[in-house]
């Protein structure tokens, strides 16, 4: 009975039951009580369902961001603030992360290296490591917690505020002032913070490989120079750009269907976390087997 | 004229408007009113196209929007202005960005004809020097006349308020009706007003509706309801404890 789409207008997330509800509100409701078996197969059908309209509902989002993006991009200013939100205040946390990861790197990396007395080839180990890998990777599970957590929560709160609404009876895209800044934001930010995690992991492994653990610097970087090929930051770089655009539809759409006042924010929030890092890992795996 | 013919909407099992039928005249002032609980803002919701009805069809004009795309719905909601239950003011704009934004957004004004209109919308709800402050700076009452200066803006032809005297002294209740009535009489928009305001709201506008278990209970002017011998209604205005309507 019930017509829920993206493009009706209709408020979002106010009734239809997302999959996380059925997962667990649902077993608690005894629909058939003395058998026991219809139960479980109406929990199984519940949940069934509900995961298929929550990806088609996913689905259409991004697909309509998109349109709106190309459409509507929004005044350049706006993604200019998304931008220095995501990217440039990201700086500092990438900037730790990468200069720890380097170092471990280089200090796993020597340690294993020198049991086949190749530690010569530290410099590639780092570098081919975080370029082709972890750099994209870590780069975006970090944006993902600092800035996605972020993003989930201010459009959750305009949800329930109404503010979202407001934009609407004013006759003006929802889309336009909220999504595609940030989403395109992601897109610029991500691979730009990615190149920075690279150049400051490769120089947190020189630190340890070379000061510390006294591999030759030429060694180092000759090495390095040999095994990195264009290819290699190309699909980092690639990585990280689809990434952007995964933080930026799971935590702008967790936000966009959020109800239920402060607690619904907390559990949009969480799920957006958990769900974009889980995908970024995931997606991780099957591009870097298309990549190779 | 705004109609609504059969309009049924349903929250999971919980029928909230049950085959509707509501004529609201253009220039009049039209209340909703009802108990809690009732719809009434769920009805309001259906009027803007925030919500679809299940079944049944909200006419605007002449055209029913329940079967529009999004670019022909804005079309038709550009000629609405809607002051929301809690304000709804962008919380991280000042009360200045917070009324211009539809006019920087929608027209080609310069900074200083916005400036100036923005002002001017501001005295006209008896807001002054709150240019730079935040809507979580203000009290209630002053974020309601906010969010009425920045309805008001664009002059719409219609305007839906939510409930724009809850939580409000009595004082700033009665000045908010003048405030309604004021504007009203000066712009000649239509309007529907949700609340719980009886008796006061008669003072104010030509229609009443009451909304009782998902359906128009009764119709009419405020002289019409005063006299109606509908238990519900009566109840209902008098706000008597025994009766047809009852309490958890």
């Amino acid at each position: 009975m019930r017509r829920e789409t993206l493009r009706s207008g209709s408020r979002p997330g106010a009734a239809v039951f997302t999959f996380a509800d059925v997962l667990l509100y649902f077993p608690m409701k005894n629909h058939h009580p003395g058998y026991p078996m219809l139960s479980i197969a109406r929990y199984l059908g519940a949940l069934t369902l509900s995961l298929l309209r929550e990806l088609g509902r996913m689905l259409l989002f991004i697909l309509y961001a998109l349109y709106m993006i190309v459409r509507a991009p929004g005044k350049p200013v706006h993604i200019l603030k998304q931008l220095s939100f995501i990217g440039a205040k990201s700086f500092f946390v990438i900037f730790l992360t990468a200069a720890f990861t380097g170092m471990v790197l280089a200090l796993q990396g020597y340690y294993t290296l020198t049991k086949f007395g190749s530690e010569g080839m530290l410099g590639s180990v780092v570098a081919l490591s975080l370029i082709r890998e972890l750099g994209p990777v870590l780069s975006a599970l970090m944006v993902t917690g600092r800035a996605g957590s972020a993003i989930t929560a201010e459009i959750g709160i305009m949800r329930i505020t109404e503010q979202i609404d407001a934009l609407e009876v004013m006759a003006l895209e929802p889309f336009k002032y909220l999504m595609s800044p940030r989403i395109l934001g992601a897109l610029i930010a991500l691979p730009l913070l990615c190149a920075i995690f690279d150049v400051i992991g490769i120089y947190g492994g020189y630190l340890v490989g070379v000061k510390l653990m006294g591999v030759n610097p030429g060694a180092y970087f000759h090495e390095m120079e040999k095994s990195v090929e264009w290819k290699d930051v190309y699909s980092g770089i690639l990585k990280s750009v689809s990434f952007g655009l995964i933080i930026s539809w799971i935590c702008c759409y967790k936000g966009y269907y959020t109800s239920r006042g402060a607690e619904g924010v907390s559990r949009s929030t969480t799920a957006a976390v958990v769900m974009s890092s889980v995908l970024i890992l995931v997606w991780d795996y099957f591009l870097t087997s298309v990549l190779l | 004229m705004i109609e609504l013919f059969r309009v049924t909407k349903a929250f999971g099992d919980q029928v909230v408007l049950n085959h509707l039928d509501l004529t609201i005249p253009t220039g009049k002032i039209t209340a909703v009113i009802g108990p809690s609980g009732e719809g009434k803002s769920v009805l309001l919701r259906h009027i803007i196209g925030l919500l679809k009805p299940d079944m049944g069809r909200v006419i605007v004009d002449g055209e029913d929007i329940t079967h529009m795309s999004r670019a022909e719905l804005n079309r038709v909601r550009e000629r609405f202005g809607f002051l929301f239950q809690n304000s709804a003011l962008f919380d991280s704009m000042t009360v200045f960005e917070n009324v211009a934004f539809p006019l920087q957004e929608k027209t080609r004004l310069s900074k200083d004809e916005i400036r100036d209109r923005v002002r001017r919308a501001l005295e006209d709800v008896g807001l002054r020097d709150v240019d730079d402050k935040y809507p979580d700076q203000l009290s209630g009452g002053m974020k309601k006349r906010v969010g009425l200066a920045r309805a008001l803006l664009l002059k719409p032809d219609i305007i839906l308020f939510d409930e724009p005297t809850t939580g409000l002294d009595p004082i700033i209740c009665n000045a908010m009706h003048r405030l309604i009535k004021e504007t009203h009489q000066r712009y000649g928009f239509t309007a529907v007003i949700v609340t719980h305001e009886v008796p006061s709201i008669f003072d104010i506008c030509g229609y009443v509706a009451m909304l009782y278990r998902g359906r128009i209970q009764m119709r009419g002017t405020p002289d019409e309801i005063r006299a109606s011998e509908d238990p519900v209604v009566r109840q209902f205005i008098n706000g008597e404890l025994e009766g047809p309507l009852k309490f958890v």
